[in-house]
């Protein structure tokens, strides 16, 4: 990666360390996302991967340590500044305003956006590559199914046209058809110069599109490496791709 | 060849009688458990309704009249049908109907309607008649006679307050305990025994029937309202000068004494105590189900279809087209108090006061999603601050720069109400944030508890001695002068007209603000917040402040209700904020919908301008006593079917009902395939739409 290295990251933790009340949840946590570039941090339940997730968007204030936005401490910032300045988060599980429309859904995904015009060839470009998006605008988003449903979740990140896309387990619950489905929407918006940070529990399907990964356990960065590497290690394969 | 004849014939007729037997047969297979679980939810039904006391408290209040004087001689003029006896006869009626319904389900033929429902009905009405019975029966042997005065005394009478003499001639028709005996279940039988005969018609006669039934009944628990109505109508078109006095501070006061032109029309159809006439339900119930089948002959499916077609339009026109129903109806509702009197005026401007604090909570609980349960606290800001600064009957406390709107004659200052509002309005945004940024953090019913706990400590505030310089304790504030508008014209409440003119306009004010707000981007992050609060704030929608705006927006169309109410009553205490005005408010807007202005306005109508609110009479005052009991069934019965609330918005009712039409849309294919095109949200909301 070292056309990624050689320019600056754009999301950083140095030595992160948070707590809920007295829990010490992440440990010394240090990540770095380049521009372009899709990474993904592996873990098992409670190893602190959606803690992450919220510390880099700031939902959630470390203890110690500094979350630095293009080379800015922003620590003390609440999330509409880093989603303003192109941090997004698709949530797990998709989680749209189920009772609010498709198109409303689109627009609130561009709430921090002022400019019309960028907002409206955003939707078009929504429409060209999702079609029935286009055609569901109006429907109720809880009426869709999974796999439109996923599209408008992608959509909706897209609409704040982000520079990062923080996406929080983006397999649960979806069938294995679409998983694959979903794999090739994340590299398609990939190719389109956005970098993404995946967390994942389907280590295998992640590595083999991610560049580099990590992977986090108890808290505890264990393994900071390029995706094939990671694929090859035994141990990872150990614990994660189930294999004796 | 006769011998075959005679064969032929003999086997005609054992076919025919064994083809009777078969129907007759039938007509007893009925699902038994079923029939005893209604027949025996309406003998509680019956029992629980006549230990309340409404069969007896809602006597005085003749449906109708007939010519039988010893039947209800407990009444001291009437021979007729009281509201008390429909307070029963509904029941059998409604759950005879009900036993008949089924879930037709998809791919299953729906039962064959027949012989068998009647049956059903009748089982269904017997038992509860029973429960009747066995009522009258304990009532008798419980009714002692005193041997030295003759009159009855109750032992039970200290647990059952309505265990007494009136409910015992009430429920016996007069007529002894034995006649009760079996005419209950009779009655009760074949009123359920037509209500489930209902299924068997076709759909006009059904509407037809109904229709009938239903006018009567309306147009005489409505008589007020259709007297009042017809009589200011017929008097101005008798004497349309009247209308020139229309701006008086009074303008019931010159109403002249001429002849309604509808006079003949109102003594043909109403008894002069009350009620109908026989004449009257024959005309009403004529003229209903002539306009019922008149309806659905003539129009047949016309209705259905213009409202298809205006479904399709674009949203753009229909958003005009709706414009121009609201222009209209807001006309009539500016010529009709021209027509009215003075008491109709009233339940209007009662209603208008609710459905101002209504559509605020709408807002509150209806976009933000935020249960709060201690709304009248702003309502209180809103009458206490008006009330200090446009009476000369305020505390004592009061340092002189705190303005008082009041000249030295004791009369109202031109506008100073408005600029009390002004303040009014400060301070209720202030109270909202003072409350709201505390409890907003909280979600749900952590929320709504500790909302419920700051709305009784305002009250408390207002009661309390420590402020009674200031307040007046239990006391209040008497004397707020009305708001004097200078050439306009003066509202107090000695004139509703005024007050409901005022009243429209802040509700027009507010249900344009709420209208606005649905459709702006401060709305959706609204709703977004409602729908699922922690991706709002991924989002990057500052939940926080967010809340507290919809809180404040929300306090402030609250203080608006509370300054009109405080100029309109003249006099407040601290009892007319009690907790119950919150729920009531609540009620309103679940009754009619949550996040639906239409609905919010429908609900304010029914319940508080039929109903009542809380210590304003409705237009059923034979109700006011069983309003909370009214009350609390239909919002139990409103949340179990029609969550969606009262005025049906294919929209709303589509989201809750949401896992049927998932369910009827993969079934009709209509999830995954893809087929439908454009204006796709209502083409499939009218589609799945449940009857």
């Amino acid at each position: 990666m070292s056309t990624a290295e050689a320019t600056k990251p754009i999301l950083e933790f140095r030595n992160i360390n948070t707590h809920y009340g007295a829990v010490h949840i992440l440990k010394d946590v240090n990540l770095a996302i380049y521009p372009g570039e899709l990474v993904c941090l592996l873990g098992g339940n409670a190893s602190g991967k959606s803690t992450t997730l919220k510390t880099l968007l700031g939902m959630v204030t470390p203890t110690s340590g500094e979350v630095v936005l293009d080379g800015e401490v922003v620590n003390d910032k609440p999330t509409s500044y880093r989603v303003e300045r192109g941090v997004t988060m698709v949530p797990e599980n998709r989680r749209l305003f189920k009772r609010l429309s498709v198109l409303e859904n689109l627009q609130l995904g561009a709430y921090l956006r002022n400019d019309k015009d960028g907002i409206a060839n955003d939707l078009e470009r929504i429409y060209t590559m999702f079609p029935r998006v286009k055609e569901r605008m109006h429907q109720k988003s809880g009426t869709l199914s999974g796999g439109e449903q996923q599209m408008v979740a992608m959509g909706r990140a897209l609409m704040a046209s982000p520079r990062v896309l923080l996406m929080d387990e983006p397999s649960m619950g979806l069938a294995p058809a679409l998983v694959q489905t979903n794999f090739e929407l994340i590299q398609q918006i990939h190719e389109e110069g956005i970098a993404i940070f995946m967390v994942e529990q389907n280590a295998n399907m992640a590595l083999s599109i991610a560049d580099r990964g990590w992977v986090l356990q108890t808290g505890k960065v264990v393994l900071d490496d390029s995706a094939d590497s990671l694929l090859a290690n035994p141990d990872l394969r150990k614990s994660y791709l189930g294999e004796a | 060849m006769s011998d075959i004849t005679a064969d032929v014939a003999m086997t005609e007729l054992a076919d025919g009688l064994s083809e009777a037997t078969e129907v007759v047969k039938g007509a007893f297979e009925i699902d038994r458990s079923k029939a005893v679980r209604f027949g025996g939810l309406l003998a509680l039904a019956l029992v629980f309704i006549s230990l309340v006391g409404m069969p007896v408290g809602m006597d005085g209040r003749q449906i109708l009249y007939w010519i039988n004087p010893d039947v209800y001689v407990n009444h001291p003029d009437g021979q007729g049908l009281s509201l008390g006896y429909v307070a029963l006869f509904l029941w059998p009626l409604l759950l005879g109907w009900a036993v008949g319904s089924e879930v037709v389900l998809e791919g299953m033929a729906a039962t064959k309607r027949g012989a068998h429902d009647l049956v059903t009905g009748l089982v269904v009405g017997v038992i509860g008649g029973l429960g009747v019975s066995v009522l009258t029966m304990l009532l008798a042997w419980d009714r002692e006679i005193n041997p030295e005065n003759g009159v009855p005394a109750y032992g039970m009478r200290d647990p059952l307050v309505n265990w007494n003499e009136d409910l015992y001639i009430l429920l016996t028709f007069n007529r002894g305990w034995t006649f009760a005996l079996w005419a209950w279940p009779l009655l009760a039988g074949l009123l359920a025994m037509f209500g489930a005969g209902l299924r068997l018609m076709s759909d006009p006669i059904r509407k037809a029937i109904v229709a009938a039934l239903l006018a009567i009944v309306a147009v005489s628990i409505f008589q007020f309202l259709v007297d009042d109505l017809l009589g200011g109508l017929g008097e101005t078109i008798a004497d349309p000068g009247r209308l020139s006095n229309f701006f008086g501070d009074d303008p019931d006061a010159g109403r002249p004494n001429v002849d309604s032109v509808f006079d003949g029309l109102l003594d043909f159809v109403y008894a002069k105590t009350g009620g109908l006439r026989l004449q009257g339900v024959i005309f009403v119930g004529v003229v209903a189900a002539g306009l019922s089948l008149l309806g659905s002959y003539v129009t047949r499916g016309r209705v259905k279809a213009a409202r298809q077609a205006y479904l399709d339009r674009p949203v753009a026109e229909r958003t005009t087209s709706s414009a121009i129903g609201m222009v209209v109806i807001a006309l009539a509702l500016i010529i009709l108090p021209f027509f009215t009197g003075k008491i109709v005026n009233e339940l209007l401007a009662n209603v208008g006061i609710f459905l101002l604090l209504a559509l605020g909570l709408n807002i509150v609980v209806g976009l933000a999603g935020i249960l709060d349960l201690g709304y009248v606290a702003f309502f209180a800001v809103g009458g206490y601050t008006t009330a200090v600064l446009t009476s000369a009957g305020r505390g004592e406390s009061w340092p002189s720069w705190v303005p008082l709107f009041v000249t030295d004659d004791g009369e109202a200052v031109v506008g100073g109400w408005i600029i009390a509002l002004v303040l009014v309005m400060i301070f209720a945004a202030l109270t909202g944030l003072l409350i709201g940024a505390p409890v907003i953090r909280m979600r749900g019913d952590y929320l709504a508890i500790v909302t419920l706990g700051f709305g009784e400590i305002i009250r408390l505030l207002f009661l309390s001695d420590w402020l009674k310089g200031y307040f007046g304790g239990a006391q209040g504030i008497t004397n707020i002068e009305g708001a004097d508008f200078g050439f306009l014209g003066t509202v107090t409440g000695v004139n509703p007209r005024s007050v409901f003119y005022l009243v429209l306009f802040f509700s027009a004010i507010a249900i344009y603000v709420s209208w606005r707000l649905e459709r702006s981007r401060l709305g959706r992050a609204w709703m977004a917040i409602r729908e699922d609060e922690s991706v709002a704030e991924a989002m990057g929608i500052n939940t926080v402040n967010m809340k507290l705006m919809a809180f404040v927006v929300g306090a402030v169309l609250a203080s608006f209700s509370g300054a009109i109410f405080s100029a309109k009553v003249g006099s407040i205490f601290p009892t007319s904020f009690l907790i119950l005005v919150s729920i009531i408010i609540l009620v309103v807007v679940i009754v009619g919908g949550m996040g639906n202005i239409m609905g919010v306005i429908a609900g304010s109508l029914v319940l508080i301008g039929v109903l009542g609110g809380p210590k304003q009479p409705g237009l059923l005052q034979e109700f006011s006593e069983y309003k909370l009991l009214i009350y609390g069934a239909l919002l139990i019965w409103m949340m179990l079917k029609r969550p969606e609330g009262l005025v049906p918005n294919a929209r709303r009712s589509r989201e809750l009902h949401q896992e049927e039409f998932l369910q009827d849309a993969w079934l009709k294919g209509e999830v995954d395939t893809g087929d439908d095109e454009g204006e796709e949200g209502d083409a499939v909301a009218t589609e799945v739409a449940p009857a």
